[in-house]
């Protein structure tokens, strides 16, 4: 098999091993779920509830007049309890709904529906309804990203299943357990975009999900399908961000400030597939999601089907998660692009892919040395940057010549920083000129 | 969970870190240490033994009298003084050797304010010095294994002043006059090859800096085969290859650009030639990393790397 790659990246240790044997299992219901008001990109919901109302599973909770935003949804049947600032895992404090669950009420049942006759609009219509956005981290509304502007043609269509991130195998449960379901999502999409190839991206570290969709597709009559290809990608990261998949795919670059449409491209996460296939043939809106708990301190990791809304802390206690080692962070994400919380009162969300207990040996913090320019960050920059031109002009706040060096084309993947030998943060001083140079634009 | 730590993303690092990859350059380098001590015997454990006592007194002086912390540990000023020493006549006096250990750091390093800071190669700069200061004590070669007082000719010195060209077996070896360090061509591949295997070097400027030595040194023997030596004879006589291999590439004074990589080592091609066929000197790696030292900061000015999605003339 032909594997593709991009130029740059890094090999961090995977310890995908925890999990990615653990089958799906379904989690408790919260007890109570704390479902910020506004998880995605775009403009922010006002909530359509008030306290003490009482709540059905898949209830409408807050939404925006807006096309670019995504409505959220009540998680389980119950009262609202109160609408008030609670921990978001990469905003901080943010507008939730607390919605006590009722513990009488067996979880909702969703009949499948006849999809057949649905038009491309009733289609993308039903995934904005279900409040699906972008789950491999960027949770951009789907229903956006599948409307694209006038006069723009995707060609290609890539699913997303490279998972590159260390630790996280959430999407390759969801490709090895629901194979049949992806690919009638992805069949759904194909409906709706009418690209003229459709590849299923996956990491060659992957064969299992790799094996089970050549398999699938080869033996699958859908016509729809037939156009759709495997594409073997180098084990490496940052292989699954979306410039560097279509790079690796295709040869094509996507310019600075632009996105993949602009090439022809469309990237889903096959998390994102799996969403909107229930969306679409269940009417489901996005309350659920397939989370990678693991790390080094707890027993029972594994890929847990957790409800929008449930708290790290309630996660830890009602699933029986012993800590039997004191973690020194806790990630939301992966080890790469994830962020450390100050606590564990933070929600689930649906771009929460992964939840780590990392201990000391795992996730150490290095003092920062001094660089010695040893151009490592330069040969592993997906983007052709030289993260140590950027961070030594911030750093010497020559502000006027940081912008030759074009920060704001970092996607901020952090290979630069994990392999310098310095242990210098430069994404940190990268994400300082960015925030300087989008300081100066605005005035 | 009492206390969480939060910190910027990543949250896993390379295991590789300053430190080893200083100790990986050490071990890349106990080939050409061992061949040293074989063929100059005590004398070669003598400039080496003074050098890194040199350079790591200062260190540890000056970071004393600034008051700054100690960086000893960091293996930099150990490397620092090896380079140097390898790069010295056998017969140099010791005192000689520990003073330019001295000027490595004092004025190679520390004044520019430590490791990372520096323009110019140490090792190459206190070289420079000493050359400068001790010209005779610098050009002074015995023979290798015997240590003959008698003074010999190195094979670069013979083929410049008398057209004869040494034999590529001895220079591979290294049973020949020269700088410690810098005789035998097999330890410095050896390292070569430890340093590319473990990516602790780049292998973009000794590939330029070989190939742009082989074309310029092919012409010219083509052209005069009597007053130029082979390719072979340059790549594999005097300093080229600890030039190549443990000069050109140190990080701190060359380029971070890839394409400024292949310039910079091209460069040293360039000027090593330049001075070994027609220079006044029988020699001239020094100077040819001395001088693409000091266009670094140029070179990297007009080599920046294609811009992602960036193609044709609005690149770099």
């Amino acid at each position: 098999m032909k594997v593709l790659s991009f130029r740059g990246g890094v090999h961090p240790e995977y310890f995908k091993d925890i999990s990615i044997r653990e089958p799906l299992r379904a989690a408790p219901l919260p007890r109570v779920a704390v479902v910020p008001l506004s998880q995605n990109v775009g403009a922010p919901n006002v909530p359509v509830v008030s306290k003490g109302d009482v709540v059905e599973e898949g209830q409408l909770l807050a939404k925006s007049d807006s096309f670019v935003s995504s409505p959220v949804h009540s998680p389980v049947y119950g009262k609202i309890l109160d609408i008030k600032k609670a921990f978001h895992p990469s905003l901080g404090p943010v507008l939730s709904v607390f919605v006590e669950r009722d513990q009488d009420k067996q979880p909702r049942k969703y009949p499948e529906r006849d999809v057949e006759n649905l038009s491309p609009g009733e289609l993308v219509g039903r995934i904005r309804d279900a409040g699906i956005v972008g789950m491999g981290g960027a949770a951009f509304p789907t229903h956006v990203k599948l409307s694209p502007p006038e006069g723009v043609k995707i060609r290609d269509l890539v699913i997303n299943g490279a998972e590159c991130e260390p630790y996280l195998t959430c999407d390759h449960v969801v490709m090895t357990r629901k194979t049949q379901e992806v690919l009638r999502g992805i069949e759904l999409i194909i409906r709706i975009l009418e690209p003229e190839r459709t590849y299923i991206a996956i990491e060659d570290n992957k064969k299992a999900a790799i094996f089970a969709f050549e398999k699938a597709i080869k033996e699958s009559t859908r016509s729809a399908l037939s156009q759709v290809r495997i594409a073997a990608l180098k084990t490496k990261y940052p292989q699954g961000g979306e410039k560097q998949l279509i790079k690796a795919i295709s040869g094509k670059e996507v310019p600075p400030g632009k996105l993949p449409f602009d090439v022809g491209f469309l990237v889903q996460n096959v998390g994102t597939v799996y969403a909107v296939y229930e969306a679409v043939y269940f009417d489901k809106p996005l309350i659920e999601r397939v989370v990678t708990i693991s790390g080094d301190c707890m027993n029972r990791p594994g890929n847990y089907i957790i409800r929008v809304g449930a708290t790290i802390k309630d996660i830890v206690e009602q699933y029986g998660i012993e800590i039997y080692k004191e973690p020194v962070k806790v990630i939301v994400g992966g080890p790469m692009m994830g962020i450390a919380q100050p606590h564990t009162d933070v929600s689930v969300i649906k771009s929460t892919s992964g939840i780590l207990f990392l201990s000391e040996q795992y996730a150490r913090d290095l003092a920062e040395g001094t660089c010695i320019k040893c151009a490592k960050c330069v040969d592993v920059c997906p983007v052709n940057l030289r993260p140590t031109k950027i961070m030594e002009a911030v750093k010497a706040g020559r502000w006027d010549a940081v912008e030759r060096f074009n920060p704001s084309d970092c996607m901020e993947c952090g290979a630069c920083s994990y392999i310098c030998p310095a242990r210098i943060p430069l994404v940190h001083y990268i994400k300082d000129a960015k925030s300087y140079l989008a300081g100066k634009k605005r005035k | 969970m009492k206390k969480l730590t939060i910190s910027v993303s990543p949250h896993v690092f390379s295991p590789v870190d300053t430190r080893c990859m200083m100790k990986g350059v050490l071990k890349a380098l106990i080939p050409a240490i061992l061949a040293s001590v074989y063929f100059f015997r005590w004398q070669a454990l003598g400039v080496i033994l003074a050098c890194v006592a040199g350079c790591m007194l200062t260190e540890y002086a000056m970071r004393r009298l600034s008051g700054k912390n100690y960086t000893l540990n960091d293996n930099s000023a150990l490397l620092t003084g090896i380079l140097l020493a390898l790069v010295l006549p056998p017969a140099l006096p010791m005192w000689m050797a520990f003073l330019g250990g001295v000027f490595a750091i004092a004025i190679g390093k520390e004044i520019f304010g430590g490791l990372g800071h520096n323009t110019f190669n140490p090792a190459l700069l206190a070289r420079a010095f000493l050359m400068a200061a001790f010209p005779v004590a610098l050009t002074t070669w015995n023979q290798p294994i015997t240590l003959d007082a008698v003074t010999t000719a190195t094979p670069l010195g013979l083929a410049k002043f008398s057209q004869q060209f040494t034999h590529w077996m001895p220079l591979f070896m290294g049973n020949v006059g020269g700088c410690i360090g810098e005789t035998s061509g097999l330890a410095l591949l050896a390292g070569l090859g430890y340093l590319l295997y473990y990516k602790i070097i780049d292998y973009r400027i000794p590939a330029a800096y070989a190939a742009t030595v082989a074309v310029i040194a092919g012409i010219t023997h083509l052209v005069a085969p009597a007053k130029f030596a082979s390719p072979l004879f340059h790549l594999l006589a005097g300093g080229f290859l600890i030039g190549a291999v443990f000069m050109a590439t140190d990080p701190v004074t060359t380029p971070v650009s890839p394409r400024g990589r292949w310039v910079f080592g091209a460069g040293c091609g360039v000027v090593t030639m330049v001075i070994r066929l027609w220079g006044g000197l029988p020699e001239g790696v020094m100077y040819s990393i001395l001088l693409m030292n000091a266009c670094t900061p140029l070179i990297e000015r007009v080599t920046a790397p294609r811009r992602f999605g960036v193609t044709g003339r609005k690149a770099a």
